[in-house]
């Protein structure tokens, strides 16, 4: 005992000299979060839109378990309504890690008449079911998210590690309490639980550490020319499923997207950054929230994202 | 700023470092006004959300005639706290200055408190506790501050908020001050060598010292809150001196190169990796050389002593790590290492033991009894329990310990616990990961409790542990 009495007084002389940055310590924390789901979950996955958010997590597994692979498979929940390239993004990078992907289709819950098309043709609500089916069938008990609680302010009250009943429901005011760095992710047969590792970033942070890290994002996330036209006060792509109405006037734009979700719902917006470095500048000198700048989803109330989040969503 | 300007910044600056803080007091002491203060005057806020966070003020008539933002909204995110005007659930906020990122814990005051102060003070390198400049020090205030001794928090600060509604009385604020020195000296606060303790007259409300200096109170010379939040030493820079280097295993590393080729990552050579063996995890405590002499603790084993052949990170080998990296170890010895296991400085660590003695912090509506079986988390290891007894009940107004057979919800206590393994416990008092565990009912699964660890009764008892 008399060992713990005396050692406050020496200092070691390998006393590290430089304190972590904020990147660092945040990188170190979301990694032990992860590394502490692996090992005490029987089955993880790992949602994936190839949304930066889902990227960075992804690049944060890796460095995780290196020289291993990622032991786990990536979740995507595909609205049918994305982005051709993201995509794209998202199978190539699966491809080049070596990772197995399970896709859950919003557009066969239509299909077959389990989900109905929205009035507004927004498909981002409808992303629940189909993703409570994939995590009942694969028997995940434990789903990584790339949510972070800078987003919005019902995320900010989310668990790092939070539990979810056999109907996939949040109950906000019924959370356990996150002490020190101990995780408790104790769940009964049908709960599972959602991990946040990446809760305590910005978006800032998130675009610091893309630059810092050199990692591969789609390439709508820099600025490029796109035919948009205007609608809620935001510029929203012409595509197949995002078509303007008659008095919406199509023009050409130099656009970015900020989120990259649903086609039917993400606005870009007017920007000139065409590097990682020009949009953390950008992202610096915003006055705009990221979700209140792109996300018409996120408009409709200001509980929209607590009353997606207690019926299952991300 | 033009945003060549900050371009220009962005180069220049130096790496910002991380600061995490909560706030703790009463209702309507004024914390969510902090909060909203804070991160409004640190230009935090977006032009969106004040948009909307006006709107709501407007609609709701805040301020009266004269109109005004109510900043508390900011913090109050959930659709009942907005309804009801209160807090509910600890809020996580983020905002930056030049020097620190800061991440802050919005506490709610009311019968929850102890559950939500000690939450969002476990991961605190400080904890601002507000006190209405009308009302001073409150019974309230004493157990809140009795709760961050308790917890070991770094740096306390208590903001006499509300000064403005005083008339900036500098006599109003002497006597809070002095008062809240005298309850510091009851609790060891602040002359422990372990915290320190400041006491800062404030107007959330206003802005009165909480970003810059006022010059409403021209008594008072100290600096304001953001800038004393802006350059108190985070408590892993306080502890990175200490020799007692602690590393929980999470998990082994062992892709097995060409015996098992799926398992290591794309790119790699496999052959390489054939017999890659690691131990990843976290550092806790301390710091970590290449060629360091560490001792493994196993429960229920003797240590075994080997020394440090490698610290990897990602493909890359560093030569030293401290707390709160996390890397994966490698050892000069084949030991079978497992989860749960503790890599620590060699010869720093006690026995582990089977017999814990703890002060809880019961944070679940279902009280705790004498006998209950229960599990108990400690680093990466979760073991069954048995609650020998409870010896007693701290009333943190007295800070004296009552007799009590059992603990209720907000209740703090002190109980002995047999464990079915042997644990390399240490005194919370000077390892504040290691010495910290969680209780958690093997039935819900849910946790039922904070836990410190105490010195035995026969070992050198800690008077601050008496209290
Ligand atoms: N005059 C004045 N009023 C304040 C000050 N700080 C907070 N208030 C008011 O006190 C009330 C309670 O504040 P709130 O931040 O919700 O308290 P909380 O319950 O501790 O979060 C609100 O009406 C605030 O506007 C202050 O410095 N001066
Ligand atoms: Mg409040």
């Amino acid at each position: 005992m008399s060992t713990f009495l005396t050692e406050e007084t020496q200092v070691t002389d390998a006393a590290v000299s430089t304190r972590l940055s904020s990147l660092d310590t945040l990188e170190s924390e979301a990694i032990h979060i992860i590394r502490e789901v692996v090992a005490e979950f029987e089955k993880p996955a790992l949602l994936f839109s190839g949304g930066k958010d889902s990227v960075v997590m992804l690049h944060l597994a890796t460095k995780a378990f290196w020289p291993g692979k990622v032991p786990f498979p990536v979740l995507h929940v595909d609205t049918g309504h994305n982005f051709p390239e993201v995509i794209d993004f998202r199978d190539r990078t699966v491809e080049r890690l070596g990772l197995k992907l399970v896709v859950g289709s919003v557009q066969e819950f239509i299909d077959s008449g389990e989900l109905a098309e929205r009035a507004d043709g927004t498909r981002n609500p409808l992303q629940t079911v189909p993703l409570l089916d994939a995590i009942q069938r694969n028997k995940f008990d434990a789903v990584f998210g790339g949510g972070r609680r800078d987003e919005d302010k019902a995320r900010a009250k989310e668990r790092i590690l939070s539990l979810r009943d056999e109907f996939g429901q949040w109950d906000p005011r019924n959370q356990r309490p996150e002490l020190w760095n101990l995780y408790n992710g104790r769940h009964t047969v049908g709960q599972h639980v959602r991990a946040f590792p990446i809760s305590n970033w910005t978006e800032l942070d998130i675009w610091r550490y893309i630059e810092r890290e050199n990692i591969e994002l789609p390439g709508l996330y820099y600025a490029h020319e796109r035919e948009v036209f205007a609608r809620d006060g935001m510029w929203r792509a012409v595509g197949e499923v995002s078509q303007p109405l008659p008095h919406e006037e199509v023009i050409t734009k130099t656009v970015r997207y900020r989120t990259v979700g649903d086609m039917s719902c993400t606005g870009a917006v007017e920007s000139d950054a065409y590097t990682v470095s020009d949009v953390v500048v950008e992202v610096a000198a915003s006055t705009l929230t990221e979700r209140g700048a792109t996300r018409a989803d996120d408009r409709i109330s200001e509980a929209a994202m607590e009353d997606r989040k207690k019926d299952g969503y991300f | 700023m033009s945003t060549d300007t900050l371009a220009a910044d962005l180069e220049t600056a130096l790496p910002t470092t991380l600061f995490r803080f909560a706030t703790a007091g009463s209702v309507d002491d004024g914390k969510s006004t902090l909060v909203g203060r804070l991160l409004h005057d640190s230009k935090a806020i977006l032009a969106d959300t004040l948009d909307a966070v006006a709107r709501t003020s407007a609609d709701r008539g805040f301020g009266g005639e004269k109109g005004g933002i109510d900043l508390a909204l900011l913090t109050d995110g959930l659709r009942a706290e907005r309804e009801q005007g209160i807090t509910i659930d600890v809020a996580y906020r983020y905002f930056a200055t030049d020097r620190r990122s800061f991440i802050l814990a919005d506490c709610p005051g009311h019968v929850q408190y102890t559950k939500n102060t000690v939450t969002g003070a476990s991961t605190a390198d400080a904890v601002v506790v507000l006190i209405d400049a009308r009302k001073g020090v409150l019974e309230q205030t004493r157990r809140h501050l009795s709760v961050l001794q308790l917890l070991r928090v770094a740096h306390v600060i208590v903001a006499v908020n509300k000064i403005d509604l005083v008339e900036f009385s500098e006599s109003v604020f002497r006597e809070i001050e002095a008062d809240v020195q005298q309850v510091g000296r009851e609790l060891g606060l602040g002359s422990d060598g372990i915290s320190d303790l400041l006491v800062i007259p404030v107007s959330a409300l206003d802005g009165d010292n909480v970003v810059d200096r006022s010059e409403r109170t021209p008594w008072y010379t100290g600096p304001a809150l953001l800038e004393v939040l802006e350059t108190l030493p985070a408590a892993d820079e306080l502890e990175s001196h200490l020799e007692s280097f602690r590393f929980p295993v999470q998990l082994v590393i062992r892709p097995q190169g060409a015996l098992a080729p799926d398992a290591v990552a794309a790119g790699l050579d496999v052959e390489a990796y054939r017999d890659y063996r690691a131990y990843a995890g976290q550092i806790t405590e301390g710091s970590v050389k290449v060629g360091d002499q560490v001792s493994v603790l196993t429960p229920g084993q003797d240590p075994r002593t080997t020394t440090v052949a490698g610290i990897d990170f990602a493909g890359s080998s560093l030569e030293e790590a401290a707390a709160p990296q996390s890397v994966a170890l490698r050892l000069a010895d084949e030991f079978d290492v497992a989860r749960g296991d503790t890599i620590a400085a060699a010869g720093t660590v006690r026995e582990a033991s089977a017999d814990l003695y703890a002060a809880l912090c019961w944070l679940s509506p279902k009280p705790l009894r004498e006998g209950a079986k229960v599990l108990v988390k400690h680093g990466t290891r979760t073991v069954q329990a048995v609650v020998r007894n409870v010896s007693g009940k701290l009333d943190l107004s007295t800070f004296k310990l009552e007799g009590a057979s059992s603990l209720e919800l907000n209740d703090i206590g002190h109980a002995q616990l047999r464990l079915a393994a042997a644990l390399p416990l240490e005194n919370y008092l000077h390892h504040r990961r290691t010495g910290a565990f969680l209780v958690i009912d093997p039935l819900d699964g849910n946790t039922l409790a904070a836990g410190l660890v105490k010195d035995h009764p026969g070992d050198h008892e800690d008077e601050r542990y008496s209290i």
